[in-house]
């Protein structure tokens, strides 16, 4: 049973940790949330030299050449001081997705570029307050052409590719394909937008005879766009296990810091047995994302399944920990000042960027009746 | 990352597999898995008898004590290895826990050798079955509260008061006990522990009938109980610290909670007929299923974070202590939930009549009894805490007063 990280892994853990530390606290993101950048740019740059973003891009094509391990280490330290970087457009999503559908020359062309920063990706599939599916993405491509509006695309202003969930004619689940576009090419317009969440950037983007080619095959892309997800999803995992741990923390520190009645408020079952659940929470969606982190790793084809588990339990877990980390602050937590806000804030954008809750849990289920446990 | 056995370990299950194989009944995968139930006590105390012997036998039925008890002297991951083996096969079971689990090895810490020469090795056998006496009416998560008395007479003691949801009590050979020796001592420091015999004179044993209408535990009277003075372990007064080593083995015993799970509620689903269609496309089956689904996930996993800590010769971390907090309130819920799917039917019970043999109605009693038993969620989650996250112990007004002078139980 080897059940954890290797050394190697770990010691990445480590270096990214270091660096977050001091480039990235929450004085950091402040900035960011009280500015008009919708990133920090310092911290990304220092990233990307570091190797981080290229980290599993293979090495034919500018990166380190690991694996989705070491990106999960990596999700992990991100998500605890809530960086404000396109990581997750850029790498979890943009890159894989190339990784597993880009032609020779469109690996060639990108990956490079996505390993050292030159160039940020993003995937589109949104198109309003509806969720995107085969019934509903409007966005059309042909003839070369893209039309349509996504929003909320993430990192939309400061990407230079987008991989976007288009319609291209089929039937049923055979309607969409993936469709790459330069960003910086004729018929695109963008604005920023705003979100719950300003430490990381979303703008809405509009094609209009946007010249762009397909990613993948035609009619496979739902199939491929719900794979991506899926390895997005245990990465995601692991930024939210990051954030729910800092969160919690954050919650323990003040109980042990402020008094009420005489006492301090950690003594007080009602604050102790909350941060014990948040405590609970957390180890449970640990565990299930360490599981989805093998499956990502292995493909061993229930990656679906356990990158739902994995989604599931570390959307729950901070959930928790950031609402009531609020609670345990009492008024001051309710305040633009205190620092829960940024966790109360990135937990909700989490819970949503791949799909709510309520979808992956439907996605467990169809696995499970799939794989006739009972 | 890998759940590979090293190539020991693989050995070894091979071997444990091989023995198994030769010696027990593979499980029948489509026999729905019962609640508890005690109707048959005898046969299957019986039968459970013959098993553990045959275990014993073949070293397995206490893998990592040492050879000089009967033990195998193997590893924790071995006995872990055993018991994943084991689960495959239809094996009786359930009467050893709490002696081997927690009597026994906290004879083995303080007990003297000649004792332990005498008693560790009937009770691995299976002839000789212990149970618990430590809970009272006014003391159950405050088992220090205890009032049951011990007056030192000559070379023995004379033992008064009353014992209660002793497991076993009724079929068990043998006892450890706490009891108080000196009412005026601050509450943790007048205690004083015995092992004694179930059959000595002066002790009565009197059933409980548990909310499930089955008898499983009992209430246990002491009048004028002798017990030599060689059967205390640790000092006088100093029976909370031997208390410790038992409580401390009860978390280790205390596993994950088994019986129905997401498994047999996908079933259900798949098999019943809502009035908006098949339960298993109701929207609100699904979600539940999914977040019973990644609570047992989640706690398989985490067993094997520690299994690998193990395997590695680490100490595990404390995520562990999250087993039984997770599983208590699932068993309930999901036996509950799976009773509402089946309408006003879910209130059958009789096995004849009841959905997969009454196991979700039998599971809804146990569940109940399993939140508390063994440290209560409330007490779990105070440990978690405290122990864990090193938040601050309750307030307590308790520690310093004599015992004599202190409210308990209810008033
Ligand atoms: C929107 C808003 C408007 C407000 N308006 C006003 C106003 O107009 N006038 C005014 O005077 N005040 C106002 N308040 C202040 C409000 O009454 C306090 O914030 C509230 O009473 C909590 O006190 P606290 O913030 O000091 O938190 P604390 O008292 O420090 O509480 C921190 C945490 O500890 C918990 N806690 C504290 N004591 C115990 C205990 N004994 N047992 C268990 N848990 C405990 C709390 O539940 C909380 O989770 C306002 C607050 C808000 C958020
Ligand atoms: C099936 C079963 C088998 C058992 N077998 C044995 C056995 O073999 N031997 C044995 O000695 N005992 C046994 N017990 C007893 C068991 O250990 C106690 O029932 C348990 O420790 C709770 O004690 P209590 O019943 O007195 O409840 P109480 O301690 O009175 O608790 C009542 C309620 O108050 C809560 N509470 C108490 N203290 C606190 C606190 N500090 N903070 C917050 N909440 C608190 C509890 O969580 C609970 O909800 C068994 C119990 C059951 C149900």
């Amino acid at each position: 049973m080897n059940f954890d990280f290797s050394d190697d892994q770990k010691m990445l853990k480590d270096q990214a940790r270091k660096f977050l530390d001091d480039t990235c606290t929450l004085d950091h993101v402040r900035k960011i949330l009280e500015g008009d950048a919708g990133h920090d740019e310092a911290v990304w740059k220092g990233l990307c030299d570091l190797g981080f973003a290229g980290a599993a891009i293979p090495e034919e094509f500018g990166g380190l050449g690991l694996g989705p391990l070491e990106l999960c280490v990596l999700a992990e330290e991100l998500g605890r001081c809530v960086a404000p970087v396109p990581f997750s457009s850029s790498i979890y999503l943009a890159a894989e997705a190339l990784k597993q559908f880009g032609s020779q020359s469109q690996k060639e062309t990108w990956l490079p570029q996505l390993a050292t920063g030159a160039c940020v990706g993003t995937v589109a599939s949104s198109e309003g307050t509806q969720p995107p599916s085969p019934a509903t993405v409007k966005t059309s491509f042909a003839d070369g052409k893209l039309n349509g509006t996504k929003i909320p695309v993430a990192d939309a202003m400061i990407s230079g590719i987008a991989i976007v969930l288009a319609n291209t004619g089929g039937a049923g689940e055979r309607a969409l394909s993936l469709v790459l576009v330069d960003l910086n090419g004729d018929g695109v317009s963008r604005r920023e937008v705003e979100t719950i969440d300003p430490t990381r950037g979303h703008g809405e983007i509009v094609f209009e005879n946007a010249p762009a080619e397909l990613l993948g095959q035609e009619g496979q892309g739902w199939d491929d766009y719900r794979r991506v997800e899926a390895g997005a999803a245990v990465l995601v995992a692991f930024e939210q296990v990051g954030g729910a741990e800092a969160a919690m923390n954050m919650a323990k520190d003040y109980a042990l810091e402020r008094y009420a009645f005489g006492r301090q408020i950690g003594s007080y079952q009602a604050i102790k047995h909350k941060i014990a659940d948040m405590y609970v929470k957390l180890e449970l969606a640990r565990s299930n994302a360490y599981y989805g982190a093998m499956a990502f790793a292995e493909d061993a084809g229930d990656l679906e399944l356990a990158a739902a588990a994995a989604r599931i339990a570390a959307t729950e877990a901070y959930r928790f920990a950031a609402q009531e980390s609020i609670q345990v602050h009492g008024g001051i937590g309710f305040t633009w000042e205190a620092n829960t806000q940024f966790h109360y804030r990135r937990s909700k954008l989490l819970a949503l960027s791949l799909g709510s809750a309520s979808r992956w849990k439907d996605r467990l289920v169809s696995e499970l009746e799939k794989s006739n446990v009972a | 990352m890998d759940f590979n056995d090293t190539p020991e370990e693989a050995k070894f299950r091979a071997e444990v597999r091989a023995w198994l194989e030769a010696n027990a009944k593979p499980k029948d995968p489509n026999k729905a898995r019962a609640g508890r139930s005690n109707k048959a006590e005898a046969d299957r105390l019986a039968s459970a008898r013959v098993w553990q012997a045959k275990k014993a036998e073949a070293g397995y039925a206490a893998i990592t004590w040492p050879t000089e008890f009967g033990g195998l002297g193997g590893s924790s991951i071995q006995s872990v290895i055993y018991s994943q083996e084991e689960s495959n096969f239809e094996v009786p079971g359930g009467f050893f826990d709490i002696g081997l689990g927690m009597c026994i090895p906290t004879m083995m810490a303080w007990a003297t050798k000649e004792q332990n020469e005498r008693f560790v090795k009937p009770a691995l056998y299976g002839k000789e079955i212990w149970c618990q006496l430590f809970s009272e009416p006014s003391a159950g998560s405050d088992v220090a509260g205890l009032r049951t008395k011990a007056e030192r007479d000559g070379d023995d003691w004379v033992i008064n008061g009353q014992k209660v949801w002793t497991s076993g009590a009724h079929f068990c050979d043998y006892g450890i006990i706490v009891t108080r020796s000196d009412p005026s001592a601050p509450k943790h420091k007048g205690l004083t522990f015995f092992f004694l015999d179930m059959k000595s004179p002066g002790i009565e044993v009197r059933p409980i009938k548990q909310i499930s209408g089955e008898s499983n535990f009992n209430e246990v009277f002491f009048t004028d109980v002798r017990v030599p003075d060689s059967q205390r372990l640790g000092d006088v007064g100093e029976g909370w610290k031997v208390a410790l080593t038992t409580l401390m083995n009860e978390r280790l015993a205390i596993g994950q909670g088994s019986g129905v799970d997401y498994t047999e509620l996908l079933k259900l689903a798949r098999q019943t007929e809502l009035e908006s269609g098949p339960a298993i496309k109701d929207a609100n089956v699904r979600e539940h299923l999914a977040d019973w689904y990644v609570e047992t996930q989640g706690l398989k996993y985490t067993k094997f974070r520690t299994l690998t800590a193990l395997s590695k010769g680490q100490t595990p971390g404390p995520e562990s202590s999250i087993g039984k907090i997770v599983s208590g309130p699932k068993m309930q819920d999901l036996a509950s939930f799976a009773m509402d799917l089946q309408g006003q039917g879910g209130i059958l019970q009789g096995d004849e009549d009841a959905e997969m043999n009454a196991a979700f109605q039998n599971q809804w009693m146990w569940g109940a009894g399993y939140r508390i038993a063994g440290g209560t969620d409330e007490i779990l989650r105070n440990i978690v805490s405290e122990q864990v996250l090193g938040l601050p112990q309750d307030i307590r007004v308790d520690k310093q007063v004599p015992f004599n002078e202190l409210p308990s139980g209810r008033k």
